[in-house]
């Protein structure tokens, strides 16, 4: 087990590396002068000058490469043009709200997918089966931004369930003062035992993170559909059912233990994607995460900063399907007896 | 022709039902009709032989009893009666107390025959649980029955993949002796296996009659193998059995056409009882 | 209940239409979404028909018809400068699907070569190939045609080719599989041994056998590429005005939005329409063509 666990270890250090790699070169196929836009735009050639140096431009390329690897590593992931702090404290500040969001829209996602899967599963070809494989490919092929902005239209302005924007009603604040300890809004309530900071948190992370759960609902209950269906003429499962096992816990649980290793490999990919579609739907609920802040730094232009959510949530994604790897192995024992 | 008028062995246990009754079983696809059964019995402690080469409908005869038929899709007529129980149209809460419990089945292939991901006892121990045994009172039956089909108990901690075929088909057994099952169907139980590892399982199946009464549905298309093991035998071609009694009189003067043609192309019989 | 085959082996006899229909019958989904792209397809074409207002596609503007909700004369409504919406909407089935058809048509161009080579000469090729796009996998698609797009000067040349470049690792894998698991096979190296060509082995064993889950994988990607191009439009990094890009449309529509909500709904509806229509397709033909693949998302 350990051997596996290093080996799959080096290999995503391989990775990243690769990946630090794709962002230098996509940094320097920026057109334009990055040194120009930091000394603003009315500086003098020799500011740009001074600039070029301090920016480390006036180096050859593959020195570059090399401090940035060293920076990487080191913590000095460049400096945002727009707000002129460190990227990667930018990036720490905004990285909590969007990881609350995204696991909620993950559990929001399994809690659809895979009953909505399993049921599609045990009568394939029937009506429910077919209305539910189309609901899935409707998930997958929703444009999520669009999606945020119906649903805001519907829940929060045409009916008034549900609040349109923000973590938390800022109200709360002076009432019910949320002390941070995690950065999670939602933990830090629960740790707090600040329940009025809690129902407002949860209620507004419903709207949004049922957007970001359209894709990754649709995705699992395809998957959970495909791998019991695979499953299901097996020759262990006629044992089973040969025992007498309910038709309920064939499904639910001998043929679903079987579709967990794919199914936690498309949760990390899933994982990957939904922080990305994160950048889309974060603005329009005024949500500050990273999604707002990479949205921002498009707008403006600011590639440090553009380039250090790519790589963030890059490494990110390397590490989810890690951890998912690791996990696999842990539980289904063929893996690591390979 | 059919030679009836057969006297069972003796019972050697102290159990008794595992009366198995089938009279004109269908087993259907749509329109295509696989099994086409008029009449087999299966008596307490006895051991039958159910011969034929693949496609002769024998495993939708193991299915069909199982209750398990409609999940390739086939439909059942006909009557299959366990001590007088009808089970054809049993209500499915009422099948289920039965398979596993009354009636067994072990399989061709014993690797593929436990979930890969369970530990073998998991799924062994759950069975006896689900048919109304407590947990500790589940963990020594299962002991208690490897042993019995000479197993060591430790090995319930092992994954399927860690286990011989040999091995996995015995504790497929040990499920079926734990669970106290009146009636065992072998769906080719031996045909994946080794020859002395065939023997083995062979001896293991003769024990059971012997020691608790067990009654085997022994289905196979190895006649050679039904020869050693089985007290009747009956010959079956596309869903329909040609002919069917004592096993010494149908192998040594076979009646149909069909059984003469399925006994020319055996190797050698290992003597016939 | 097991499924039971779309195409019975027995009916492998039957003329090629009656067979089409059975398994469209069989399919209701791959047929709504075959019809759904058919009619796309015709929208595009017929744009100039079609739209009561084509000009408004391009540099048109109505100074004095902005804002109007859906009505008779503008069935989606105008936009922020008169614009019919209808209109726009209808050419924008030239936008998007033509964008993903060339993104496509670039990752091909470079995946299978790519893939092929990888696959078939294997040793260091394969390994340094693989390892290259193993690191382009590691990005979500999205993230680093974003990256791309946000660093190139915003227009569609640049959102083609920012996608282009996200898109081919995928089909290097994919023709990899192919070409190794054919590479592997005994006739190939009785073919090898009779001195054919390294050059005919491709074109005549690889590639014909290589064609079915290409083209299940170009129908299911159609729907990505078109979602990942109107997300780029959204965010100011595509098409720029007045091109009628679905995805554009929406970030226009959306400072008008809470009041004139037409603006933004009916290009959001294209989007999906058009995405779900490419998916319904490829689905369908993955399970036609394919019913053994292990799932690509």
């Amino acid at each position: 087990m350990l051997a596996f666990v290093a080996r799959r270890i080096a290999l995503a250090v391989l990775v990243v590396v690769g990946v630090i790699v794709v962002t230098f070169v996509v940094a320097h196929v920026v057109p334009g002068d990055p040194a120009a836009t930091w000394a603003g735009p009315h500086a003098s050639a020799a500011q740009i000058a001074a600039a070029q140096k301090f920016l480390g431009l006036d180096r050859p390329l593959p020195v570059q490469l090399v401090s940035y690897l060293g920076g990487i590593v080191r913590g000095n992931w460049g400096i945002s043009i727009h707000t002129h702090r460190p990227v990667l404290s930018d990036i720490m500040t905004a990285a909590p709200a969007t990881l609350e969001l995204v696991i909620s829209a993950l559990i929001i996602a399994l809690i659809i997918g895979i009953p909505f899967g399993l049921i599609s599963a045990r009568r394939p070809g029937r009506v429910a089966d077919q209305v539910i494989r189309a609901g899935s490919i409707f998930g997958v092929s929703m444009p999520i931004f669009w999606m945020a902005l119906i649903l805001q239209l519907l829940f929060s302005q045409k009916l008034r369930w549900l609040p349109a924007a923000g973590e938390y009603s800022p109200a709360l604040l002076f009432s019910h003062p949320l002390v941070k300890r995690t950065g999670f809004p939602v933990v830090d309530s629960v740790i707090g035992g600040n329940w009025p900071m809690l129902g407002s948190t949860v209620v507004h992370l419903i709207l949004p993170a049922i957007v970001v759960a359209a894709y990754p609902a649709g995705l699992i209950a395809r998957m959970v559909r495909a791998q019991v269906l695979d499953t299901i003429g097996e020759p262990h499962i006629l044992n089973a059912r040969a025992l007498g096992f309910r038709e309920g816990q064939i499904f639910g649980r001998f043929a679903m233990k079987l579709a967990w290793p794919p199914v936690s490999a498309a949760l990390a990919l899933v994982f990957g994607y939904s922080l990305v579609n994160t950048f889309l739907v974060e603005a329009i609920f005024d949500w500050p995460g990273l999604g707002s802040y990479a949205a921002a730094s498009i707008a403006t232009l600011d590639t440090p900063a553009i380039l250090g959510v790519t790589l963030f949530v890059a490494i990110a994604y390397v590490v989810a399907n890690l951890v998912v790897d690791i996990v696999q192995a842990a539980i289904d024992p063929r893996i690591r007896l390979r | 022709m059919t030679a009836e008028g057969v006297q069972p062995p003796a019972p050697a246990a102290q159990e008794s039902g595992g009366r198995l009754a089938i009279a004109d079983l269908e087993v259907r696809f749509g329109a295509r009709r696989v099994v086409s059964m008029a009449d087999l019995r299966l008596d307490h402690a006895e051991i039958i032989g159910l011969a034929g080469e693949s496609g002769s409908g024998k495993s939708m005869t193991t299915l069909a009893i199982l209750g398990l038929a409609h999940t390739v899709g086939a439909t059942v007529t006909g009557s299959i009666t366990l001590d007088g129980l009808e089970l054809v149209g049993l209500g499915s809460d009422r099948l289920r107390a039965i398979r596993g419990r009354r009636i067994a089945a072990i399989f061709q292939s014993p690797s593929t025959a436990f979930s890969p991901v369970y530990k073998v006892g998991s799924v062994f121990v759950r069975a006896l649980r689900l048919h109304g045994a407590g947990k500790s009172e589940a963990e020594d039956r299962a002991a208690e029955a490897m042993r019995q089909v000479l197993l060591s108990p430790d090995l319930m901690r092992r994954y399927p993949s860690q286990l011989s075929g040999g091995q996995l088909q015995r504790v497929a057994i040990a499920v079926a002796v734990a669970l106290r099952a009146e009636i065992l169907l072998a769906d080719e139980a031996t045909s994946a296996l080794d020859v002395t590892v065939q023997a083995e399982v062979l001896d293991l199946l003769r024990g059971l009659r012997e020691s608790i009464g067990m009654s085997i549905l022994f289905i196979s298309h190895d006649l050679a193998v039904v020869a050693e093991l089985c007290d009747r035998v009956a010959v079956m071609r596309s869903g329909v059995i040609v002919e069917q009694g004592l096993t010494g009189e149908v192998l040594s003067a076979p009646a149909d056409a069909y059984t003469i043609e399925l006994l020319a192309s055996v190797p050698k019989l290992a003597g016939a009882p | 209940m097991i499924e039971t085959p779309v195409i019975a082996p027995a009916d492998a006899v039957l003329p090629r239409g009656v067979r089409l229909r059975r398994a469209l019958r069989a399919n209701p989904l791959l047929t709504v979404g075959g019809l759904l792209v058919v009619l796309i397809i015709l929208v595009a074409i017929f744009a100039p028909l079609l739209a009561p207002a084509a000009g408004d596609a391009g540099t048109a503007t109505h100074p004095l018809d902005v804002l109007r909700g859906p009505s008779a004369v503008h069935w989606f409504g105008t936009d922020q400068v008169g614009r019919d919406i209808l209109s726009r909407v209808i050419y924008g089935t030239r936008v998007s699907p033509v964008i993903a058809v060339i993104v496509l048509a670039i990752a091909c161009a470079i995946g299978i070569p790519l893939g092929v080579a990888a696959g078939f000469l294997g040793g260091w090729v394969d390994e340094l190939v693989m390892r290259v796009t193993d690191v382009f996998l590691a990005f979500p698609p999205l993230l680093l045609a974003l990256a791309l797009a946000a660093v190139l000067p915003a227009s569609l040349t640049s959102l083609t080719l920012a996608i282009a470049a996200v898109w081919w690792p995928w089909y290097v894998r994919l023709l990899r599989g192919q070409a190794a698991s054919v590479a592997g096979r005994p006739y190939i190296e009785t073919c090898r041994a009779l001195g054919i060509s390294r050059t005919r082995i491709i074109f005549r064993h690889i590639l014909p056998n290589s064609i079915t889950p290409l083209l299940v994988q170009v129908s299911l990607d159609i729907g990505g590429v078109i979602l990942t191009a109107s997300a780029l439009s959204f965010l100011g990094l595509g098409a720029q005005d007045p091109t009628p890009d679905w995805g554009l449309m929406v970030a226009e529509g959306q400072s008008y939005f809470t009041p004139d909500w037409w603006l933004v709904t009916f290009p959001g509806i294209a989007i999906l329409v058009t995405a779900f229509a490419f998916n319904l397709l490829g689905d369908g033909l993955r399970d036609l063509l394919d019913p053994k693949r292990s799932f690509l998302p």
